[in-house]
């Protein structure tokens, strides 16, 4: 099959060619196009039949013409895996960047990955502290999770990310994670900030990065979070790693997607992206988890910036439908000065039962974290209340629910970028701010919990 | 023409044949590896399929065979506590042939063709049978007796039938004509089983959710929408029914939703136990996985093959419960397929049969007389996740025309951690005005009552609270904040349920009740108090009350109640009398 040149282009259109009169050419075949000053650009099949063949380029197609050599390699797209690619850095196509050797494979891997037989998945039930309070009392992240972050532009949702890289570790072990880091069109200055920081805490060492930048190709970001899934998994489920997958930016993914459906002049969904997007993000959100009878985990943190702050747009939203939680970035809490602007409210956590509690965490984990909810949930919206009519208004309990939001944005959503709070610290601090409330309004917590962990009403 | 043709074109999961004589959904055989697939196109020489597998690498040319069969299930004994794909292969036996990532071109028996059961005859020889009648019983499981029934379209007197241990292909019983019948039956999916009659619902599908049984309630045979935004808590509500309403047979369709969900339900069910038999729930379960990143055709199927899976147990004369979560997934799979087809696009990009579809899919559910004369039922509780929680959207709008019971889920309320959040001034349901005579048979004569009380006061609440945002609660006269306070005590102690919580979890129609006439209890001793002088404040705070509320997370809360609430009114009227 391959070795055979095809000068049989009809149509170039956006990131597409079409080219006819070809032997059979397999559906998802990678294709090498050989251009007219010499130079090569590197293909997908999309569509095929007896009489046309759609390629997706992932270089783009300017300088493509008629007379473009084209040559398909028989196989599907692979990546050669191996556990030298810890430590490197790589294109969004898989090629080294860091000036490195090529990457020679234990073997090669498909990137499209088949799903997880949802019988041999293990339910994902060990804690990860991040050292940040938000999360770990109230949208607990457990070994296995696909937990996004659902922010927007000018917000510090690359602060929390790193954070978490350098923080997350399991409470009675000193397994180390390792990273793989998944750039999709962010700018150069994003992947410095990153990369510096990495090597600042030499975390390098013990990541690897897939870089798409925003002047590469954009139909290469739809394999570069493919490359980066195949790593994981091959470091997760054949070389018993911990893998936490960090993406950025899930949106910049999306409107690639949207671009490749508008050239192939399919009918769109809402907001012109492809029906099918839903499916595509599951293909990569579901590529995380655990599995029965291997020692690994794939941890995923996809960072989405949603566009105009609308957390209904077809991005977040088809995300979390997929995701095991969200944790929100609130601009209105970036702007009062706090980091980081988690708003705990909107934010989710899914499989926070499983990984908390006695043995766990702690036995009133559960209990003081739903207490803090819907008393910041209510303080939130006497806010609102005290704006039309003031405090004077307000009766002894809505006074107290009002303070402690006050409280709980300033002292326990608030700390440092290097400060790691232990989940007990976490959950005393909690209880301190809980003593703003008088115990007889405070309805989900468990009395025993109350009796032992309470700072005054202790018996 | 043959059975056999060649690939034209290939377009992700849809694929073109030619040289092939096919039938609309004729089940075919593609390429090398033989993946599954269905017919569904037919243009001149041309036939469009659907497959149910990957299909990366297959080239034009590869062969396609058809097997001149529809998407068809197995039924036997055996479907209990199996854990399925979209196209009823159990997703246990795929892992020992292929591991745990879901590879293709491997086919696998819906139900174990080899293990031996112990078939006990119910009819004799020289008895007249027709289709559809009972002729003997397998234990399936500790809890549910098998009913093996006569395959439809065969009937006649029976000539010889055998009891004892056989599998499910051997010959059990020979009719005269000459037809012989064993335990294993097909049946083509997207044909709905038949029936003698519908009758209407009269029984309640009891959950021991409060606010699903008690203002909401859902029939058994009924239908029934949750749509809500991602994070208000469908799935969980979905589990929760699964869990604990009172179906004989459930049957839980996954479809297209998370992997670690179903892992979560596959690791979590066995291990429960069902309130009314006292046997593990697992022993009652079918469960179908096909997860967000299986193949979106598998995922069409999935629907079909639950839906036809629950119909063989209701002409059992079975009452099950049939879960789907997400139908939105199942209406996405059709827009892809059909965008692939190039078909002229409805409302969204979705087909335009997509609420005839949705309509024939709920259509099957109901209560009715089988074959057999037996009274059998499906009740189908479909969740809906419409983009960004509008529920506008063509398949929530779809769905809303056709079920009954309406349970319509707040983002606001999940963020509060309300759980469940259902919405209780928009959600309603249809069933009530034919199940009251059963709540007053089976639960209390004045069940009605107490309901329209406990919803007239949230709907008094949610006006009372526009007055408030303007004003504040101070200022409103004492009865009105009474009525808040009430008002709270419904949502916070009623509506409120602990889906995690060992006790909270579940509760009875009778605990239900009474919980409902202790709040309207201390509405009624709070306001004697308040008239004799006392102070809401201290009303409200006296510590029965709270004993009361607290109480409900404890074992044995349904004895307790009377006591506590009648504590709970001493220490009101003592209230009052402090004050004088």
């Amino acid at each position: 099959m391959s070795g055979k040149e095809y000068r049989t282009i009809t149509d170039v259109k956006g990131p597409l060619v079409f080219l006819n009169k070809t032997d059979p050419v397999a559906y998802g075949e990678i294709v090498s196009l050989r251009l007219s000053d010499g130079s090569i650009k590197n293909g997908q099949v999309l569509d095929t039949s007896d009489d046309m063949v759609v390629v997706q380029v992932f270089e783009g197609t300017a300088g493509i013409d008629r007379k473009t050599g084209i040559q398909f390699m028989g196989d599907v797209f692979k990546l050669p895996v191996s556990k030298d690619l810890i430590g490197r850095i790589l294109t969004g196509a898989g090629k080294p960047r860091d000036g490195g050797p090529e990457i020679i494979g234990e073997f090669n891997a498909d990137i499209i990955g088949a799903a997880i037989n949802p019988y041999s998945r293990e339910s994902p039930e060990v804690f990860i502290q991040t050292g940040i309070s938000a999360i770990d009392c109230c949208t607990t992240l457990v070994r296995g999770q696909k937990l996004p972050i659902f922010s927007a532009s000018g917000l510090p949702h690359n602060d929390i990310a790193l954070q978490i890289a350098r923080q997350a570790k399991l409470i009675d072990s000193d397994e180390q994670f390792i990273v793989v880091f998944c750039a999709m069109g962010i700018t150069a200055e994003e992947y410095n900030y990153f990369r510096h920081d990495l090597e600042r805490t030499g975390a390098l060492e013990n990541a690897v990065l897939f870089v798409n930048l925003a002047d590469d190709p954009a139909v290469e970001r739809l394999i570069t979070p493919r490359l980066a899934l195949t790593t994981a998994e091959f470091l997760a489920f054949e070389h018993d790693y911990h893998v936490l997958v960090i993406y950025t930016d899930m949106t910049n993914y999306c409107d690639s997607l949207r671009q490749i459906g508008a050239a192939r002049e399919e009918v769109p969904g809402r907001r012109g992206y492809p029906g099918y997007m839903y499916t595509d993000l599951a293909m990569l959100y579901e590529r995380a988890g655990i599995v029965k009878g291997k020692k690994g985990s794939i941890t995923q943190f996809p960072i989405l910036t949603m566009p105009g702050d609308d957390i209904t747009h077809p991005i977040p939203d088809l995300s979390g439908y997929i995701t095991e939680g969200q944790i929100v970035i609130s601009r209105e809490l970036h702007q009062k000065g706090i980091y980081p602007p988690i708003n705990i409210l909107p934010s989710l956590s899914r499989l926070m039962n499983a990984g908390i509690g006695d043995g766990k965490t702690r036995e009133d984990h559960k209990s003081v974290s739903d207490q803090l909810y819907a008393a910041y949930a209510q303080g939130r919206e006497l806010r609102g209340l005290v704006a039309i009519v003031g405090e004077d208004a307000l009766n002894e309990r809505d006074l107290q629910l009002l303070k402690f939001s006050d409280i709980f944005e300033d002292t326990y959503l608030r700390q440092d970028r290097d400060e790691d709070r232990s989940i007990t610290q976490t959950l005393d601090m909690a209880w301190d701010i809980l003593t703003n409330i008088d115990t007889k309004y405070l309805v989900r917590l468990d009395q025993k919990w109350i009796d032992k962990y309470h700072p005054t009403d202790k018996k | 023409m043959s059975d056999k043709g060649s690939i034209y074109r290939i377009s992700g999961p849809v694929v073109t044949v030619t040289g092939i004589d096919a039938k609309m959904y004729d089940v075919v055989r593609v390429g090398d590896e033989g993946l599954m697939g269905e017919v569904i196109e037919l243009h001149g020489e041309k036939a469009v399929i659907q497959v149910y597998e990957d299909t990366s690498g297959i080239r034009p040319g590869e062969s396609v065979i058809n097997t001149g069969d529809t998407l068809s299930v197995v039924l036997g004994p055996g479907l209990l506590t199996q854990i399925y794909d979209g196209i009823q292969r159990p997703l246990k036996v795929l892992e020992e042939k292929m591991g745990v990532f879901i590879t293709r071109g491997v086919d696998a028996d819906g139900i174990d063709m080899e293990k031996i059961w112990e078939f006990k005859p119910v009819v004799a020889v020289g008895d007249e049978v027709s289709s559809g009648q009972v002729i003997g019983t397998v234990q399936e499981t500790e809890t549910i007796e098998h009913r093996v029934m006569v395959p439809l379209g065969k009937g006649g007197v029976v000539k010889e039938i055998k009891g004892g241990e056989f599998n499910v292909t051997e010959i059990i019983c020979t009719l005269e004509d000459g037809s012989e019948l064993a335990m294993l039956q097909r049946w083509p999916v997207r044909s709905p089983r038949p029936y003698i009659q519908k009758y209407a619902p009269d029984t309640p599908l009891v959950t021991g959710q409060r606010i699903l049984d008690f203002l909401f309630p859902l029939a058994k045979g009924g239908t029934a929408g949750i749509p809500g935004p991602f994070g208000s808590g469908k799935t969980v509500i979905q589990q929760q029914l699964a869990k604990w309403s009172d179906a004989q047979i459930v049957v839980y369709i996954g479809c297209g939703e998370r992997g670690n969900e179903m892992t979560e339900v596959l690791t979590e069910f066995p291990k429960l136990i069902d309130p009314n038999s006292g046997k593990p729930l697992m022993n009652r379960t079918v469960m179908i996985a096909n997860t967000s990143n299986m193949p979106v055709a598998a995922r069409e199927a999935s629907v079909y093959t639950g839906v036809t899976i629950a119909e063989y147990y209701r002409d059992m004369g079975y009452d099950v419960a049939l879960m789907a979560d997400s139908t939105s997934r199942w209406a996405e799979a059709m827009r892809e397929i059909s965008s692939r087809l190039e078909e002229m696009p409805g409302e969204e990009g979705y087909p335009a049969y997509l609420s005839s579809r949705l309509a024939e899919f709920y259509e099957r559910a109901g209560r009715v007389e089988t074959l057999s004369g037996a009274d059998g039922s499906i009740s189908i509780i479909g969740a809906v996740s419409p983009p960004g929680g509008d529920i506008s959207e063509p398949v929530s709008q779809g769905t809303l025309r056709i079920v009954k019971v309406f349970w319509g889920l707040d983002a606001g309320l999940a963020r509060q951690r309300h759980f469940p959040a259902i919405a209780w001034l928009s959600s309603y349901s249809l069933y009530p005005a034919t199940l009251d005579q059963w709540y007053r048979d089976n639960v209390a004569t004045d069940f009605p009552e107490v309901r329209t009380k406990i919803s007239s006061l949230l709907q008094v609440e949610s006006e009372l609270q526009e007055i408030v945002q303007l004003v504040g609660s101070d200022a409103l006269p004492i009865d009105q904040q009474l009525t808040l306070e009430v008002a709270r005590m419904i949502r916070e102690y009623f509506l409120q349920q602990n889906a995690f919580h060992d006790v909270d979890t579940y509760s009875n129609l009778d605990l239900q009740y009474k919980m409902a006439a202790a709040i309207l209890s201390f509405q009624e001793n709070a306001k004697l108090a308040i008239d004799a002088g006392a102070m809401l404040e201290d009303v409200v705070n006296v510590p029965a009350r709270t004993d009361l509320l607290r109480g409900r997370f404890e074992e044995g809360y349904g004895e307790r109640i009377d006591e506590l609430v009648a504590n709970m009114n001493k220490q009101i009227a003592d209230a009052a009398g402090a004050e004088n």
